[in-house]
C-alpha cells in the first residue's frame, strides 16, 4: 500500500470501518500520510470523509481497523488521546466555545495554570497574542467572546488552537468553506508553511478546486469506501472529478476497494 | 511581530475616540453595563418603595432584615447559575432544601439526643447535624447529576421528579410533624441578635474586605504589567476601589446602626450584671451570620467560576457542548459535579432557613426553586446557556426579595405581590433579550 522506499508514514490507517445504525459510513478504508505531506481527502457530502477523519481525531470510535502513528499502533479512544499523539483537528464547524474569548478557546482542555492551581489567564492571553500575531497580525479582539468575531477571525482562532501545541499531524475539515478569497489564500499560505515545517496535513474538501494545488496526493471516497489514491502530478482534475462523481479510477491512481470495477 | 505591537495602541485609540463619554467610562473601568443596570434598577426600587412607604424601607432595621431574608435564596442562586449556564435546570432545589432541613432538624432535636445519647447543648450536635446535611446534599446532587449526565435523562425531568420525591421524603420522615426547637448554636446560622457578629467584628470584616479589594486590584494590575497588556487608567482603578470600599463600609455601618431590641438588651444586661444607662444601652447587631455565609459562598463560587479549570469548562460546555467534548473535556463528569455543588448549596440554605425558623417544617423551601431560578435569570443568566455571573444572581435574589418585602411594607396583598413579581421577571428577561440583540 505504502511506498516501500519512503520513510515510515506519520499516519497509517488500515481497514477502518464504522457503522451507524446499520449504515456503513466508512467501509474498509485505508489511508496514509507522510511527514511534510499534504493529502487531500475528497468526496461528495456523505462520502464518509469527515467520519473517517473523526475516527483519527478521536471523536468517533471505529468498529474495526487499526491506526498506526509513526509505525506504532495507536489506541485512540477520545479526542484527548489523539492530541497526545500530536494529532490536531480543525473541524468544519470550528468547534469553538462561542461565549468565551480567543485565549480561552486556544487553551480549552489544556489551560495554563498558576502555581496556585488557578487559571493563568494572563499567560494564556500572552501566548494567544503571540500565535495570533503570526497568523493574523491585525487581530486585536482578545477580550471579546469569539461569537463576536468575523468568520475569518474565528477560523484563525481555530487554526491557532491546532498549531499552538506543536501538532505533528493536522486535520483540516473544509478549512475554507466559510472564507472569502483573500482569507482562503491566507489558509493556503499557512498550509505551505506548516508543510515546510514537516507537519503532515489532511485536507478534507468536497470541492476539488480548493485543494488540488495544495495537495501532494489526493484520496477519493465514495459511499464510505476509498475509490483510489493518486499523486496530484499523475492525474488531471477531470480524472479526479470522475473518481468523485462516478467512482472511476484512472490509470494514474492506485485503486481502492470502492473503485468502479470496469474490467470485471 | 514588531508590526503587531506597534499596531495595538493606535488601533485601540482609534476605536476609543468613537465612543461617547459614558462608553469611554465603561471601557476604562471595564464594568459590565448589564450589572450597572441591575444596580440601578435595585436603587430605583429601593428609593421608590422608601418614598411610597413613607420612609420605612431604607432604615437599618429593614435593610438588615432584607439581607437576612435574601441569604438562603442568594446562596442557591449562585449554584443555579452554573446549572443554567450548562443548559440544564434544577427544579428540585426547594424540595432538597426542605428534605435536608428536616434531616438536620430530626438529627439535632431527636436522633442525636435520644438515640445516640448526646447531652442537650453538646457542641458536637450542630456540627454533626450540619455535616450530615451537607453530605446528604452532596449525595442527592450526585444522584441527580449521575442520572442526568450518564443516563442521559433530561435535567428538567430528573429534577421535576426530585421536586416531588424529596418533598415526599421530608413529609414521610416525620409524617408531616414540625421538629423544634433546634440546637442553640445551630440557630445562630439563622441570624437574629445572637446570630450576628456585633459592631467590632463587623468593622474588622469590613476593613479586611476593603484590603482584599485593594489587593485584588493591585494584583490584576501587576498581572497586566507582567504581560504588557493595556492597563486601566489609574483614575478608573482608584474609582473602582473607592466605590467598592464605600459600599462595603456603608453596608457594615448600616448593620451596625441596627440595635438589639430593648427586651434582649435588658436580658443581656441582667445576665452580665450591667446597669442600663439613662436613655438605653445601644448594642448593635452587626453583620448577620447567614449574610456572612452568603457572602462567603458568593466569593467562593465566583472564584470557582472565574479562576478554576472546572469553572472554565462549565462555561465552555454551555457555549458549545460539542466543542467542549472535542477539546477533550469530560462533559459528563463536569455536569455531575455542577449538580453536586447545587446539592451542597441547597444544604447550606436549608441550615440557614431552618435555623431562622428555629424549626424544621415540611413546608421549608416550598417554591424556592422558582425564586432561585428567577433570581439567576433576573441576574443575567441566559437560559440558552453559556452566560451568567454569580454576583448577578445574588443581586437578582436581592432585587426579588426587595420587591417582596417592599410590597409587604406597602401593605399589598399577597396575590397582588405574586402578580408583580411574575411581571417583573418577564419584563426583566425581555429587557435582557433586547439588550443582547443590540450588543
Amino acid at each position: 500500500m505504502a511506498d516501500t522506499t519512503a520513510p515510515t508514514p506519520l499516519i497509517d490507517m488500515r481497514n477502518i470501518s464504522i457503522a451507524f445504525g446499520g449504515i456503513r459510513a466508512v467501509d474498509d478504508a485505508s489511508i496514509d500520510l507522510f511527514p511534510g505531506e499534504v493529502v487531500a481527502l475528497l468526496g461528495h457530502n456523505g462520502a464518509g470523509k469527515s467520519t473517517l477523519i473523526k475516527i483519527l481525531s478521536g471523536a468517533y470510535k471505529r468498529d474495526s481497523g487499526q491506526i498506526f502513528v509513526n509505525g506504532e499502533e495507536a489506541s485512540i479512544a477520545n479526542p484527548r488521546d489523539a492530541k497526545k499523539y500530536g494529532i490536531e483537528t480543525i473541524y468544519q464547524t470550528l468547534a469553538l466555545a462561542d461565549n468565551v474569548d480567543a485565549a480561552a478557546n486556544l487553551f480549552l482542555g489544556r489551560e495554563l495554570m498558576t502555581g496556585w492551581g488557578t487559571l493563568d489567564d494572563g499567560a494564556m492571553e500572552a501566548e494567544a497574542r503571540k500565535v495570533m500575531g503570526r497568523l493574523n497580525p491585525r487581530f486585536q479582539r482578545f477580550k471579546d467572546p469569539v461569537v463576536k468575531l468575523s468568520g475569518g477571525q474565528r477560523q484563525s482562532v481555530a487554526i491557532a488552537r491546532a498549531i499552538l501545541f506543536n501538532a505533528r499531524i493536522l486535520i483540516m475539515d473544509e478549512p475554507t468553506a466559510a472564507l472569502g478569497p483573500q482569507e482562503t489564500a491566507q489558509v493556503g499560505e499557512l498550509v505551505m508553511q506548516l508543510k515546510a515545517d514537516g507537519i503532515g496535513i489532511f485536507l478534507i474538501s468536497h470541492d476539488i478546486h480548493d485543494v488540488f494545488e495544495l495537495a501532494d496526493r489526493v484520496c477519493v471516497m465514495k459511499n464510505g469506501r476509498v475509490v483510489g489514491t493518486a499523486r496530484t502530478g499523475d492525474v488531471t482534475q477531470d480524472e479526479v472529478l470522475g473518481m468523485i462523481i462516478l467512482g472511476k479510477c484512472p490509470p494514474g491512481a492506485i485503486p481502492g476497494p470502492g473503485a468502479l470495477k470496469i474490467a470485471a | 511581530m514588531t508590526d503587531t505591537t506597534s499596531n495595538t495602541p493606535t488601533a485601540d485609540r482609534a476605536r476609543e475616540s468613537e465612543l461617547s463619554p459614558f462608553g469611554r467610562f465603561l471601557k476604562a473601568t471595564e464594568l459590565d453595563i448589564r450589572m450597572l443596570g441591575m444596580v440601578g434598577a435595585l436603587l430605583i426600587i429601593w428609593v421608590g418603595i422608601h418614598i411610597l412607604s413613607g420612609g420605612l424601607f431604607l432604615t437599618p432595621r429593614n435593610l438588615w432584615n432584607l439581607s437576612v431574608q435574601t441569604s438562603s435564596v442568594a446562596i442557591m442562586a449562585t449554584g443555579m447559575v452554573l446549572v443554567i449556564v450548562m443548559r440544564n435546570i434544577d427544579l428540585s432545589v426547594g424540595s432538597v432544601e426542605g428534605m435536608i432541613g428536616m434531616v438536620m432538624g430530626v438529627a439535632q432535636a431527636e436522633f442525636l439526643i435520644r438515640v445516640m445519647g448526646l447531652q442537650l447543648g453538646n457542641p458536637w450536635i450542630w456540627v454533626i447535624a450540619l455535616a450530615a446535611g451537607v453530605a446528604l446534599g452532596l449525595m442527592i446532587g450526585a444522584l441527580q447529576g449521575f442520572i442526568i449526565a450518564y443516563l442521559e435523562v433530561p435535567a428538567f425531568i430528573v429534577t421535576l421528579g426530585g421536586l416531588l420525591i424529596w418533598r415526599g421524603m421530608a413529609w414521610l420522615m416525620t409524617s408531616g410533624r414540625t421538629v423544634a426547637p433546634l440546637d442553640a448554636t445551630f440557630q445562630l446560622m439563622g441570624g437574629g441578635p445572637r446570630g450576628s457578629i456585633g459592631a467590632t467584628a463587623s468593622w474588622i470584616v469590613g476593613i479586611l474586605a476593603c484590603v482584599a479589594v485593594a489587593l485584588m486590584l493591585l494584583n490584576g494590575r501587576s498581572q497586566r504589567k507582567r504581560f504588557k497588556f493595556p492597563l486601566r487608567p489609574v483614575w478608573a482603578e482608584s474609582l473602582l476601589g473607592v466605590v467598592a470600599c464605600a459600599a462595603i463600609l456603608g453596608a457594615v455601618w448600616i448593620a451596625n446602626s441596627y440595635p438589639w431590641p430593648i427586651g434582649i438588651v435588658r436580658q443581656y444586661a441582667q445576665r452580665n450584671g450591667i446597669t442600663i444607662p439613662e436613655g438605653g444601652l445601644f448594642i448593635a447587631h452587626g453583620i448577620a451570620i447567614p449574610v456572612l455565609i452568603a457572602v462567603a459562598v458568593g466569593v467562593v463560587m465566583t472564584f470557582i467560576t472565574r479562576r478554576t479549570r472546572f469553572g472554565r469548562y462549565v462555561f465552555a460546555i454551555g457555549g458549545n457542548p460539542e466543542a467542549a467534548e472535542l477539546a477533550g473535556i469530560n462533559t459528563r463528569w463536569v455536569t455531575m459535579k455542577v449538580f453536586m455543588i447545587m446539592g451542597v448549596l441547597a444544604a447550606i440554605s436549608a441550615a440557614i432557613a431552618s435555623a431562622r425558623l428555629n424549626a424544621a417544617t415540611n413546608a421549608l423551601g416550598t417554591l424556592d426553586e422558582l425564586l432561585v431560578i428567577a433570581a439567576a435569570v433576573i441576574g443575567g443568566t441566559s437560559l440558552a446557556g453559556g452566560s451568567g455571573t454569580v454576583l448577578g444572581a445574588m443581586l437578582g435574589a436581592l432585587l426579588m426579595q426587595s420587591l417582596q418585602s417592599g410590597m409587604v411594607l406597602l401593605g399589598i396583598d399577597s396575590p397582588l405581590q405574586s402578580v408583580v413579581v411574575g411581571a417583573v421577571l418577564v419584563v426583566a428577561v425581555w429587557l435582557d433579550t433586547v439588550y443582547r440583540k443590540r450588543v
